[in-house]
């Protein structure tokens, strides 16, 4: 390391507030120059949006508090701004344009021209010479779709380097790649530091943040938690950084709720997909679980693990290719390919992106929340509006959804009432089976409340319920059961009394294989 | 749902405070763009009526509206589901040509009695849907390349179908654009009978329809248009339809037959759109294709059946267009497709689709028709109309995004 260590970057009192959340509050943190520095937390935290302020994608005057780059303080507007004192992002998912060339994409934005006309030559030749420098055997005209995740990250890296890059940001940088490629990803990052290129890498892979990160910042609640010297004397364990991310109490913000467990519904017997494009790749591997009438079982996760991918392949194949396994409703084997036939046979499947994938944002409350079984209120395929607006209005005031009539237009909701329109919707399909993927996301904390007592009032009702979420706390807080995930495997299950956030993590973080280097 | 949740006791709260109805200027401010395609067909209409000395509304002129136009009328309301399920069609001028080109030449050279040919004309449209609708639906071709092909395709075969003009049609079956109603019930002083009956039941129909579905709503305590704007409403539109009643019944023929054909199909479409499972599935996948096919919409059929119905109403368009010009030519149906798109477009349809109506269509239609007439009867060169009509789409959905616009802002 550095004989007398300067910061390279400070970031000081850094708050960011978006309408209706604080994402982010207080944070302070040092990063010295030339070292590796790791920041962690869970799934929204507030890590990306730290790295957002700091690079520009919100402007100087959005946030309020410091940040002081190389000696002086910086008010970037853009991201423009910050990639011209060196500073670059890249983020998890790639912003390579597929169908240019590896040298083309280098130099997109920032070409090898002359009054406008590119210089092929000097465009080639500087990124065979780039390409040299994170070692990556590929020809400079070779186009981005030809190459692996694994290549087009090294690409992304090397386009950095042609910005004269000195503080690198990686955001998941090994989130896609496999065991290999990451090992080679670390090792260039290893040997960047060598030139003296500063990184700060979020992860959520443990093992590497042990083994290459110097310094390690721990954020959670958006608040700036703790710094970790790596290699101080004392080492740092991977359960030192857990504790970190995920110690806080859980004071009074679940509903009190005592669960009347009946007969198995749901059960998922050596559940294995693909992904839909890259066929190789198995996204969910052998997964097993149950869930009773009346219970609330939860799913824990990091990004990546594969509890959508789980939750929408079983919702009548909506996700994944070569799926296999065996689905048995009350016993009984069933075979649901398609969605309309898990609607029918009493699966109901709430998402985790309400405004992508829940609703019709241009129609109004009534038409979501019939949409998924119009036969209800139906006869001949005819609607029977008089009923539906009364079903419809039934929902709105059971879930107490703050809305003028049914007839608002979804889109005009908030975030808490749009997802009570998503739990309408779903509670109108009669289901026996209901999983909900992040039923709190984005969701301030009175409404997440209100979300719980409906959840528990369902499994009161004899519906069996399914909720995947990031959150820890709230797993702990509404489930009498847990299972974990980890890289598309169930690595857990956990009875209530005995899980904590310390052994999900546990699991959650287990990884396949052994630990890369 | 059997077992009811109980988060709250359900005679707490009525669901509307005032279950007779809103404020009459929420109720307006609404229903904005809605009645602003209704008062510009009226302004339009209005406008000519003075630049032509009284010529439009003149009654033969009104009839004769309907039969220019009955074509667009009819593929409108096929075009306007197709770009609500988020798709277009550019195909159906060319398979007017092509179907219009059949029927006349069963009709003339292989001797099929002309009903018999009719039916087989809405049937080759349907299969013409089927090889559109497989493209688009199951394949996954976007249907503007599908349509485009089709547009060239059919255009190809309509040629080949019709090598020379195929005219001598029977006038029985030319009557179906340009005959009207028989006399059946005498006159009442100078108006044909039987135009008031059928007018005095569109007027009687509408608003026992109306008054049902106000009725259901109430029933259940449910929110309801202010009574005063129900009354509005209902009394300007039986005074529109009285009067175009009046201006018909005073005609040579009275009563169209072909606005009797499109009529029917404005009813039916529009209990279609709204009122079925199916129709439900068209706005919901142009909403958000992602969630409809999440909530159980099996988007392949519901595509694959909006272009065999595009394509059963081009065949009926065929059917009307070349009744009116009594015989087929290859050249038919030319820019169909255009003003198809554009009745739609101006009737309030959003280019991003899941937003339209029938009725908005059918709207859109008459303005452009209006236009058309309005321009020729004041001998506005045709250059110029077609110019004009250009701006008009322009100004039309202009118009229509900016009162969006201001509507998003004011929230």
């Amino acid at each position: 390391m550095v004989s007398q260590p300067s910061p390279i970057l400070e970031m000081r009192g850094i708050t960011k507030i978006f309408p209706g959340v604080k994402a982010l509050e207080d944070v302070t943190m040092t990063v010295t120059r030339g070292e590796v520095h790791a920041i962690c937390g869970e799934n929204g935290a507030g890590k990306s949006t730290l790295m957002k302020v700091l690079s520009g994608v919100y402007p100087h005057g959005t946030y309020t508090g410091e940040i002081i780059y190389e000696g002086q303080p910086c008010r970037f507007k853009s991201i423009r701004d910050s990639e011209e004192r060196g500073i670059v992002i890249i983020h998890q998912e790639l912003a390579l344009s597929p169908y240019l060339s590896i040298a083309e994409n280098i130099f997109l934005g920032n070409e090898r021209a002359k009054r406008g006309v590119i210089n092929w030559a000097e465009t080639n030749a500087q990124a065979a010479a780039l390409l040299a420098r994170v070692g990556l055997d590929e020809r400079p005209d070779t186009r981005i779709i030809d190459i692996g995740v694994g290549k087009q990250q090294l690409v992304e890296i090397a386009k950095a380097l042609s910005k004269q890059v000195k503080l690198l940001i990686l955001d998941e940088p090994t989130a896609a790649l496999n065991d290999e490629d990451s090992a080679h990803l670390l090792d260039l990052i290893r040997h960047l530091k060598g030139q003296g290129i500063t990184s700060i890498i979020i992860s959520h892979k443990l093992n590497e943040i042990a083994a290459i990160a110097d310094t390690t910042t721990i954020i959670r609640d958006g608040r700036s938690i703790e710094t970790l010297e790596m290699h101080g004397a004392e080492p740092v364990t991977e359960d030192r950084i857990i504790r970190g991310m995920v110690g806080r109490d859980l004071a009074h913000r679940f509903p009190d709720h005592t669960p009347r467990i009946g007969d198995e519904v749901l059960r998922i017997e050596d559940w294995t997909v693909h992904h839909p494009l890259d066929r190789a790749r198995v996204v969910v591997d052998h997964a097993n679980l149950t869930v009773h009438a009346g219970e609330i079982v939860g799913v824990a996760g990091l990004m990546g693990a594969g509890r959508t991918e789980l939750a929408m392949s079983v919702f009548g194949h909506s996700y994944g290719s070569d799926i296999s396994g065996q689905l048995l409703l009350r016993g009984k084997p069933v075979h649901i390919r398609t969605v309309d036939s898990a609607i029918a046979h009493g699966i109901a499947y709430a998402t985790e992106d309400r405004k992508r994938y829940g609703l019709n944002l241009i129609e109004d409350i009534k038409r979501n929340t019939s949409a998924a079984k119009l036969q209800k209120v139906s006869r001949f395929g005819t609607v029977n509006a008089a009923a539906e607006i009364t079903l419809a209005e039934r929902y709105r005031r059971e879930m107490k959804t703050k809305a003028e009539s049914v007839d608002v237009p979804a889109g005009k909701l908030s975030g808490g009432n749009q997802q009570k329109v998503v739990l309408s919707k779903w509670l109108f399909a009669d289901p026996d089976v209901l999983i909900l993927d992040e039923p709190t996301r984005g969701i301030d904390v009175g409404a997440k409340y209100e979300i719980y007592e409906i959840i528990n009032t369902l499994a009161d009702a004899g519906k069996a319920v399914i909720v995947i979420s990031s959150e820890l706390p709230e797993l702990l807080g509404i489930c009498d059961r847990i299972y974990a995930m980890s890289q598309g495997r169930i690595t857990g299950e956990v009875a209530r009394g005995q899980a904590t956030q310390e052994g999900l993590m546990r699991y959650m973080t287990m990884e396949k294989s052994g630990a890369s280097r | 749902m059997s077992a009811s949740l109980t988060l709250e006791k359900p005679d707490k709260q009525r669901p509307s405070e005032k279950p007779k109805g809103g404020s009459v200027r929420s109720y307006l401010s609404q229903n904005m763009q809605q009645y602003g395609m209704m008062a510009a067909l009226v302004l339009i209409v209005i406008f000519f009526q003075i630049r032509s000395s009284g010529l439009m509304l003149n009654p033969d002129n009104v009839a004769a509206l309907v039969q220019q136009n009955a074509y667009v009328l009819v593929l409108a309301i096929g075009m306007v589901m197709v770009i609500i399920a988020g798709h277009i069609d550019l195909s159906v001028g060319s398979v007017v040509a092509f179907i219009g080109g059949l029927t006349a030449k069963m009709i003339m050279m292989w001797h099929v009695p002309w009903p018999v040919a009719v039916i087989a004309a809405i049937a080759v449209g349907a299969a013409v849907g089927c090889w559109q609708g497989f493209w688009i639906a199951y394949v996954g071709i976007p249907a503007f390349i599908v349509t485009l092909g089709g547009m060239l395709l059919f255009r190809g075969f309509a040629l080949l179908v019709v090598d020379r003009t195929i005219g001598g049609l029977p006038n029985s079956f030319n009557n179906i654009t340009i005959g009207s109603l028989p006399n059946a019930l005498g006159f009442l002083g100078q108006l044909d009978g039987l135009t008031v009956l059928i007018g005095v039941i569109a007027i009687v129909g509408m608003v026992l329809t109306q008054l049902r579905s106000r009725r259901a709503l109430t029933k259940s305590h449910l929110q309801v248009d202010p009574i005063a704007a129900f009354i509005g409403k209902n009394v300007v539109a039986a005074a529109v339809i009285g009067f175009i009643t009046y201006l018909l019944a005073q005609s040579a023929g009275g009563t169209p037959i072909v606005l009797v054909i499109v009529g029917v199909l404005v009813i039916l479409y529009t209990f279609i759109t709204q009122n079925t499972i199916f129709g439900r599935h068209i706005y919901a996948m142009g909403g958000n294709l992602a969630s409809a096919k999440l909530s159980g919409v099996k988007t392949k059929r519901v595509n694959f059946m909006i272009f065999v119905n595009i394509g059963m109403l081009a065949g009926v368009a065929a059917v009307i267009t070349t009744a009116r010009a009594g015989a087929a030519v290859a050249a038919a149906g030319t820019n169909y497709e255009l003003d198809a798109i554009a009745a739609a477009f101006i009737g309030g349809t959003a280019v991003t689709g899941g937003i339209g109506t029938v009725f908005g269509a059918i709207i859109g239609a008459l303005i452009m028709g209006a236009l058309n007439m309005g321009l020729s009867i004041t001998n506005v060169d045709p250059a110029w109309q077609m110019a004009i009509k250009g701006l008009v789409l322009i100004v039309a959905v202009a118009l229509d995004i900016l009162n969006k616009r201001r509507a998003n802002a004011n929230q």
